[in-house]
């Protein structure tokens, strides 16, 4: 397997009468939520509202509005060190997956990366669901062995200077990380911050750069 | 358990490719999933850590070679049908034929589209609110114990034996090897424990890194 990135899984496809296909798991899918509905044991109205949730209202743009605020407000950057949970919380991004939150600065000496070995745990209020690479085996396996090398693959070279710290998710704390400000963004609105801070920076795969031509997008 | 899913450390699984703009769900039917996953987890009929003990119950060959969803799918059919919530049998023949008759049952707890928002909000806390004396601080020198359980832990593998260092008390949580296996919360001081890169890796790995796992006081032993 390729880090997750064969969606279809080990199975091969069924043609239908009508001349649509789907594969095994699709259908087993399909077998399952028929039967849970007609069971009374779930409400596709709930299913429709779960997955609109998770496609719709949380995702990156909230952790990112997270470090913004702390870049530019010094008393929230340390009330978001100190009690992440309140901190986030008082942005409104509270719930499932990020009961208790921890927030982890880089600094020029030191660098953290986040991951899960055991599953994929990830801070869902502030970064959505997580992508496949990071629930992929490649990743999970190897970020706490290699995570200089993972990061290069990546495109993020750590120099030898700076201590690279990685945290394993292994209970229900999820962590997150913020990253440097780049240079140049002096004087920049938080939303414009916001604008350039993207998920892999807060997982500590990426670094926040400046966007081509310094200016926010 | 000492399963394929405890991969922290292991070689030749691949490198890690990512991929651009990539969407929030690959198929219709992983949306699905994650929906019935939810959904059914509400009914309260079992609890999170029971629900990644399934997910890791998946035969290793089948686990390395799966998607993170097909993994979610097979989980949910083997909590509801050891939790008796729905039979093999009623599985079976739905998949047979997607008229199969089923016997209605409902459930209490079933989750209404009304709630969906709020419960989300409010997710499901490990933290336990009890205060219980700490046996370690910050600072303290400790030992993850080298244990093998054939059922679920959070202690991995590559920390099992190892001397670290408590970064900090996150405070008491429910230890999710009991409460996995049925065996209740078991509340308990949560650290985040220091290794250094060296001490799990050997000479080779870099003098300055570390890796900083979260272990419960039962993983642990003063050094």
């Amino acid at each position: 397997m390729s880090g997750g990135q064969d969606h279809h899984g080990p199975h091969h496809d069924h043609d239908h009468e009508d001349g649509s296909r789907f594969s095994d798991t699709e259908l087993r899918v399909k077998a399952l939520e028929s039967l849970l509905v007609d069971k009374a044991l779930v409400d596709p109205q709930a299913l429709d509202a779960l997955i609109d949730t998770y496609e719709t209202k949380v995702g990156p743009r909230n952790g990112a509005r997270v470090v913004a605020k702390a870049w530019t407000d010094p008393a929230y950057r340390e009330w978001l060190l100190h009690d992440a949970n309140a901190a986030i919380a008082s942005l409104g991004y509270t719930g499932r997956q990020g009961e208790d939150m921890v927030v982890l600065e880089n600094t020029p000496s030191v660098h953290n990366l986040v991951v899960c070995t055991l599953c994929s745990c990830y801070p869902w209020p502030v970064l959505g669901l997580p992508p496949v690479w990071y629930k992929s085996a490649p990743y999970r396996s190897r970020a706490v062995i290699d995570p200089r090398g993972v990061m290069r693959e990546l495109g993020l070279e750590v120099g030898d200077d700076v201590e690279v710290r990685v945290w394993d998710s292994t209970a229900e704390v999820r962590y997150l990380v913020l990253p440097e400000r780049p240079a140049g963004t002096e004087g920049w609105s938080e939303e414009e911050l916001a604008s350039i801070v993207t998920r892999d920076a807060m997982i500590g795969v990426a670094r926040v750069e400046m966007p081509p031509g310094g200016k926010a997008p | 358990m000492n399963g394929v899913h405890d991969m922290g450390g292991m070689h030749g699984l691949g490198p890690v490719e990512m991929e651009a703009n990539e969407p929030w769900f690959h198929h219709e039917w992983e949306r699905r999933v994650l929906a019935l996953t939810l959904a059914t987890g509400f009914l309260g009929e079992w609890n999170i850590d029971m629900s990644r003990h399934a997910r890791e119950r998946t035969p290793g060959v089948d686990y390395l070679a799966a998607t993170y969803y097909e993994k979610w799918l097979w989980g949910l059919e083997r909590l509801l049908v050891e939790h008796g919530l729905v039979p093999q049998s009623e599985i079976d023949a739905r998949r047979r034929d997607p008229a199969a008759p089923v016997r209605r049952t409902g459930h209490p707890r079933m989750l209404v589209a009304e709630n969906v928002e709020p419960l989300l909000k409010k997710g499901g806390k490990a933290r336990v609110n009890v205060t219980m004396p700490a046996r370690f601080a910050a600072g303290d020198r400790v030992v993850a114990h080298n244990i093998n359980p054939t059922g679920h832990t959070r202690l991995p593998r590559y920390a099992r034996g190892r001397a670290g260092v408590v970064d900090r008390d996150h405070g008491v949580f429910v230890f999710a090897d009991s409460h996995a296996m049925g065996l209740g919360p078991q509340p308990q001081h949560l650290y985040s424990v220091r290794f250094a890169a060296r001490e799990l890796w050997g000479p080779e790995a870099s003098e300055r890194d570390a890796v900083y796992v979260d272990l419960w006081e039962a993983h642990l032993d003063a050094a």
